[in-house]
Formats: structure tokens, sequence, C-alpha cells
């Protein structure tokens, strides 16, 4: 569908550039200022109607990207798909229309099965942002990780990064190997054999490599990304207990001193501690956790400000 | 970003040195009028009243022996003009360190026109708390005629009564090769 003037999807880091990610994190840097002042509000997006249509449970991504919004002066609405008209047996097309109807200019949309952000922007003149749908891609949260290590490291380029745990089901993990290898990292993926997808190929060529062992993946890493292990998706044995799990996958302080010194520790929550990250871990000063959870607001604010009208920082 | 307009220069009004005199006089102004260098906040507005604002800063303090507090704006986000089409604006970073609260703020531009730039800068202000006082220093004033705004400068380096068709450059050294104002005209 023929969108109106200047409105943009962004439905994946698959499909945007590398000077594309650059543009989004070059504005995101400047919007930080703003959620450092007294009155976090710029006119921006006055007027504008920005609906978070979440069809599963969220509660960080949803409130960064309301948070985001408000602090823009867009006007935002959450709908959730226990409130919605989904359980009663309306379609996604049916449901997108009816929103498209009340001519919101941005439509964030999360759902559990992939494709779903790419089939509403098919039919809505809505700027549509993908914040997670299915195991395909969460731009949004590559684009925060991606900063974060900007922030530490200065650049992405030539950085190693090792990203550890359930890739199979993992929409950060996709996103992230494509963000990263985009901008010339050089990215060792580890996980248990039933958790890392054998069609991963077409990331090899562009510099990912799959390791068994998350020894093989942190060894010499700047940069250390641990997944969540997620139970809800998990309906049959991907690995015997989640003690195994731990005892084989989980990051220790020990296995942490295999990485560069100066490693940092990314995480995109909720944490099992104890499981995937073991606590003394996840509190240590080498884990930004947090970092990454406040460059979001920004990383968000950026990406609206763009999907709605305004161009990149360069 | 759309096609290159071709400008041409129909008269250079002011050269290095004359710019050089003129921001001395503001500097001198701006000094005489708020008594000394105390509470003063020099606020340059992006991009070209950024240098400018940092060259009155060295000469305040050159003529004070006291350095004023210096900061920048970036009115992007207060646009009036965000959802019109055609307005593609990148934003930059808003840098005031020091609490506005009781200062007296100098802001400044390169050229005064329509006076919508001054209206974003002062909303966005305003948003940082309640300065005692905001005066505008300017180092060219096209006119009044031109003002969509009630809005005018306390402090003008050049005063330069143009037609709407021309264009007033004021061309730095930190953005173009040279240092001086010229007035344009497409061709």
């Amino acid at each position: 569908m023929e969108k109106p003037f200047r409105r943009r999807d962004l439905l994946g880091i698959r499909n945007i550039s590398a000077s594309e990610i650059i543009g989004i994190l070059d504005t995101a840097e400047n919007f930080r200022e703003v959620n450092t002042r007294e009155i976090k509000k710029v006119p921006a997006l006055r007027g504008k109607t920005v609906i978070n249509l979440f069809f599963e449970n969220s509660t960080r991504t949803r409130t960064s990207f309301e948070i985001a919004a408000k602090r823009l002066s867009a006007d935002a609405v959450n709908i959730s798909v226990s409130s919605s008209s989904v359980a009663k047996g309306e379609t996604l097309v049916d449901t997108a229309l009816n929103l498209d109807a009340m001519d919101p200019d941005c439509i964030v949309v999360r759902h559990g099965s992939a494709g779903v952000p790419h089939q509403l922007a098919n039919v809505s003149r809505a700027a549509i942002i993908n914040a997670g749908d299915g195991a395909n891609e969460h731009p949004t949260q590559a684009l925060l990780d991606a900063m974060t290590i900007r922030e530490h490291k200065g650049s992405i380029e030539g950085l190693e990064v090792a990203i550890v745990g359930d890739i199979l089901h993992s929409r950060v993990a996709r996103s992230n190997i494509h963000l990263l290898t985009k901008l010339g990292a050089k990215v060792r993926v580890a996980g248990p054999g039933t958790l890392v997808p054998g069609g991963f190929s077409h990331f090899v060529e562009k510099g990912m490599t799959v390791v068994p062992h998350i020894e093989d993946a942190i060894r010499g890493a700047d940069v250390v990304m641990i997944l969540r292990i997620q139970r809800e998706r998990q309906d049959s044995a991907y690995f015997p207990t989640l003690r195994e799990y731990s005892i084989h996958y989980g990051l220790t302080n020990e296995r942490l001193e295999l990485a560069k010194t100066d490693a940092i520790v990314l995480h995109p929550g909720p944490m099992n501690r104890g499981i995937e990250i073991a606590s003394e871990v996840a509190d240590s000063s080498r884990s930004l956790i947090l970092d990454q959870v406040k460059y979001g607001v920004a990383v968000r604010m950026a990406v609206l400000y763009l999907a709605t009208g305004g161009s990149a920082s360069h | 970003m759309g096609d290159e307009i071709k400008l041409v220069e129909k008269s250079r009004i002011m050269d290095a040195a004359a710019m050089k005199r003129a921001m001395r006089r503001l500097a001198t102004e701006i000094v005489e009028k708020n008594k000394g260098a105390d509470d003063l906040y020099i606020v340059g507005i992006r991009r070209r009243g950024v240098p400018l604002a940092e060259t009155i800063t060295d000469k305040i303090e050159a003529l004070e022996g006291q350095r004023p507090l210096y900061g920048i704006l970036d009115i992007t986000l207060y646009r009036d003009d965000l959802s019109t089409v055609g307005a593609n604006p990148v934003v930059n970073r808003t840098e005031l360190d020091e609490d506005i609260d009781g200062k007296n703020v100098i802001l400044v531009d390169d050229v005064l026109y329509t006076g919508r730039t001054i209206r974003a800068a002062l909303d966005q202000l305003m948003d940082f708390g309640r300065p005692r006082k905001v005066q505008l220093a300017v180092l060219i004033d096209r006119g009044s005629e031109h003002r969509e705004l009630p809005i005018q400068a306390d402090f003008v380096g050049k005063m330069v009564p143009t037609k709407q068709t021309e264009i007033i450059k004021v061309m730095l050294k930190e953005y173009d090769d040279v240092e001086a104002v010229g007035i344009f005209e497409r061709s």
C-alpha cells in the first residue's frame, strides 16, 4: 500500500543497510540528551498517534515504546491481546484495517508469528514498527544493543561478539547477527545443538561462525551477549534439565575470564538468574543490562521520529 | 536531499575583518547592557549561531576577565514545520549543561529573518527553566518587514534590508572555506 509522504516502516534489520543503521544510531545518540532533561518532553510528534499493538506479553518493550512516544508528545494507545477483538474471532487483517480507519500515524506491533508486521505493512497506511515477530526479528532490541556497544567500545567494526544460548527461538539473536555482521563485527554463536538452527549458512558467509562450546565463543570476545532461555516457547525437550543447561552454557565469572579483560556483557532481559547468567555476573560492573534498557528509550524515540517523517543524523 | 539549487552571489556585504569588528561590537554592547559578565549565558543556535556564540563568549571573556556560561540549542524538535511537506530535519544535540534559572540568556544566531527559529528556541529554553531575561543577538537582521512573528533582536551586527527573493549567507570558517557575508540569488 502507498504510504503517505515520508512515512517509513521498520520491519527488520535484514532489509536495511549499514548506513541506515548508523543513521538511526546517530539520531538516537542525539535523543539521549532529551532523556536527561528535567522536562523530558519535546513537541516533535505533537498531534501524531502511535498504537502499541501487542499480541504477546511484554512489559519492558511496550513501556519503552510508550515512554518514547510520550516524550516526543505523540499520543500513545496500548492494545493488548487479552482486551482485543482477536479473542472474539477477528482476523489480523480486519484488526489492522479497523485500526487504520482511525488514522494512526504509526503502529508498533509484537506478535508470536513471524511476518505479521510485514502483513500489516501491506494493508495499513501507518508506519509499521516491528517490536518482535515470532523467532524472526526484534530490530529495536538489536539497535539498542548496538548503541550500548558503541557507547563502550566506540565502534562495532572489528569487534568479536559471542552470542550464547537459545538461538533457535531468538528473534533478538537474528536481528543482532544481521546488524553486527553488517557493521563488520565477527560474531561467534554457541548453544546446545538442538537450539542452534542448521540453516544459518547465509550468515556464515557474512562473518558469523557457529562453535560447539560456550568457551569457544567467549574466548577473546569484546562483547558477550547472553540470550534468555525461553521456557514458554519450549514445547519439546531441547535439553535435559535447566540445571544441566546452566552447567554447560551458563555465563559464570570463570567463563567470563576467557573474554578480553574489558569485555562487556549484554542480556535482552528478562533474566533467568542462575540459569543462563550467574547472579555474580549479572550484578557486576561488566554487565550493561540496565544501560540497554536506558538506551532503549532513545533508540525508540529515534525510530518513531524517523518513521513518521524525520531524517537521520549523519 | 533533492536538487542542488544554484546560487549566484550578487554582492558581498561583509568580509572577515568587518565580521570580526561586528562581533567585537556585539560583545561590547552585550556587556554594557547587562553590566558585566555576571549571570550571562551565551547560547548559540545550531548551526551557524554556534561558532558566533563561541566568538562572542571569547570576546566577553577578554573584555571582562570572566568567562560567561556557554551553551548550544538544537531547535529541530521544536520546529513548527515538522509535519509539512518538504521538511526533513536532522536532529542534533542540545548542550545546556548549566542551569538557566535566573540567568541572562543571550540567544545567538547568524540571520534574523521570519523569526520562527527564535520562536522555537524560546519555547525550548522555557522547557529548560526560567531565565531572568532572554535577549537576542544576530550578525545580520534582514529587516522587520519579513517578520512573521513579533520578535526583534536586541543586538544587531548589521542591518541589511533585503528582498524576499534574496538569500543571505553567513559563511564561517567552521563550515565554509571563507569568512564572509554575501547576498545571493537563484540563477
